[in-house]
């Protein structure tokens, strides 16, 4: 699983870092870091972090790049 | 509706954010045609951002920055192979290994590359780099691992300053050189520059702006330090040269395309001009690489290095490419982007250099928690938030309806937050190497002198 961050849209929230600590930290007050290429144990959390997030600034893909021939 | 448009062959240069995006929109609205991808890096798309932040913490690896598979592009990838050239008469894209591309449409997406150390010899120092690519942060957080006992950063932009903050962070010391009078200058004015010098000091950067290196030093083919253009010389391991992007556009030099070093320049349906003004209906541009008309700032031709303007006008551009012409939409998008540094978050909406004013609206240098806002001629053209992301939408909203400068009392802790000041940002007309921004109208590509430097 792989995600990126539209952190245009991010506010700080930190319903994400909440969710799915290992992969969405708050650097500072509202400066989110996050890990893009997910570990497989945190998957699940992931997706909740997703859903949950209140401007929807998460995308979540399966893998990283598109399909390659 | 024609259903022509949604076939034949679309050839996208560009393998980065702006390209895969178009790529993925071009097949959402159903374009069944065949798709080709063609990049200069041997990678897929990455994402760049956390290049200067999570990568050089040592948090992520520089391999782990794929841009996430929102969908099935079902394309064809020509990885690690440079476009020469276009044939606008055959219309086919000419590749470094012989390959020519027929299309039937084009998109332009082939962005920037940091700005080289224009000594070659001193640029080939062991210890001289550049950051823009995922090998580049690969190097540079290996060199940040080997603990370095000094670091040069050459330009306090917004890379050069993250570079720094992570240095810092890191324990590193770090020199940061800087030819205008504060960091930021360039991108956010006097106000704000100000108050990134003061940040950079409290965290043990070594800041010195109004000056130039003006030699790297080198002791058996590595880095050993720097002089200064006040005479003043430090020792260094590394150093990273940051000095802004150059437009891929050198490619297209015959191409008859309105292609220089700003950029290519476009109507705000990202079609590409020729270089009589004319627009093409076959060539697209999309993210750092296009200068285009914004209604917002008179017109003006922006361009913009901006993660959210790759993404907003790509797919503007894809959905361009596939749709006649009355359903063909502009690119309106308010600019917007964000840098983290120093344990403080900075987003900024609008166009902080096309202002004449700024005023701290909310909040306060002080606390390190303020909105400043900027005004051109009485009305609002942007504003920058620290630490108070959630205060920028209102401020959206009153760039994009030219609400009036400065803007009015509303907000709950608006204290004593002095009038506004000169905004104190560079005269558009130069090219600059901090903006991120460049404001473009009214100067025709060839009234400019280019001196090609190295790569």
């Amino acid at each position: 699983m792989q995600i990126v961050v539209d952190l245009n849209r991010c506010q700080g929230y930190a319903q994400c870092a909440f969710l799915a600590p290992q992969v969405f930290e708050l650097h500072g007050e509202e400066a989110l870091m996050f890990t893009p290429a997910v570990p497989d144990d945190q998957r699940e959390r992931v997706h909740r972090a997703a859903a949950a997030c209140p401007v929807q600034a998460i995308v979540v893909g399966e893998r990283a790049g598109p399909g390659v021939r | 509706m024609s259903g022509e448009r949604y076939d034949g062959r679309i050839v996208v240069v560009g393998a980065s954010l702006a390209g895969l995006r178009a790529a993925e929109t071009l097949r959402d609205e159903g374009f069944a045609g065949s798709l080709t991808l063609v990049g200069e890096e041997p990678h897929l798309p990455y994402d760049r951002p956390p290049l200067s932040k999570q990568v050089l913490l040592g948090r992520v690896s520089a391999q782990d920055v794929g841009l996430p598979s929102r969908r099935d592009v079902d394309a064809r990838w020509k990885l690690g192979v440079r476009a020469r050239g276009i044939d606008p008469v055959a219309k086919q894209v000419l590749l470094d290994d012989g390959e020519r591309l027929p299309f039937d449409r084009l998109l332009i997406a082939t962005g920037t590359r940091a700005r080289a150390w224009p000594d070659p010899a001193e640029a080939a120092l062991d210890g001289v780099l550049t950051l823009r690519t995922r090998d580049d942060a690969d190097r540079l957080a290996e060199r940040l691992d080997a603990g370095p006992r000094r670091v040069l950063v050459i330009g306090a932009g917004f890379t050069g300053s993250e570079i720094a903050s992570a240095c810092r962070e890191r324990g590193l010391e770090v020199t940061v050189a800087e030819r205008g009078p504060a960091p930021l200058v360039g991108a956010l004015g006097g106000t704000l520059g100000a108050f990134a010098a003061r940040l950079q000091r409290a965290h043990g950067v070594d800041l010195r702006c109004g000056v130039t290196v003006t030699a790297l030093n080198g002791g058996n083919g590595r880095l050993t330090g720097a002089e200064f253009s006040d005479g003043s010389r430090i020792e260094a391991d590394v150093a990273v040269v940051a000095l802004g992007a150059v437009r891929n556009t050198e490619w297209l030099a015959g191409s008859g395309l309105a292609a220089g070093p700003r950029g290519v320049a476009c109507d705000a349906g990202c079609r590409a001009f020729d270089m009589y003004g004319i627009v093409t209906d076959d060539v697209f541009v999309a993210g750092d690489v296009a200068r285009f008309p914004h209604p917002l700032f008179e017109y003006q031709m922006l361009s913009l290095e901006h993660w959210g303007n790759a993404v907003a006008q790509a797919e503007v551009a894809a959905h361009n490419m596939v749709s006649p012409g009355p359903r063909r939409r502009p690119h309106l998008t308010v600019p917007a982007f964000w840098s983290s540094q120093f344990g403080l978050n900075i987003k900024s909406v609008g166009v902080p250099t096309f202002s004449d004013q700024v005023v701290i609206a909310q909040g306060s240098l002080r606390e390190g928690r303020l909105i400043a806002v900027y005004g051109y001629r009485g009305r609002v053209t942007a504003a920058v938030s620290v630490n108070r992301a959630k205060w920028l939408e209102h401020y959206q909203h009153l760039i994009e309806t030219a609400a009036p400068f400065p803007p009015g009392p509303g907000a709950a802790d608006l204290l004593d937050t002095g009038p506004p000041v000169s905004s104190d940002v560079p005269d558009p007309q130069h090219l600059s190497h901090g903006p991120t921004v460049a404001l473009t109208g009214h100067l025709p590509d060839r009234r400019l002198t280019l001196v090609r430097q190295g790569d």
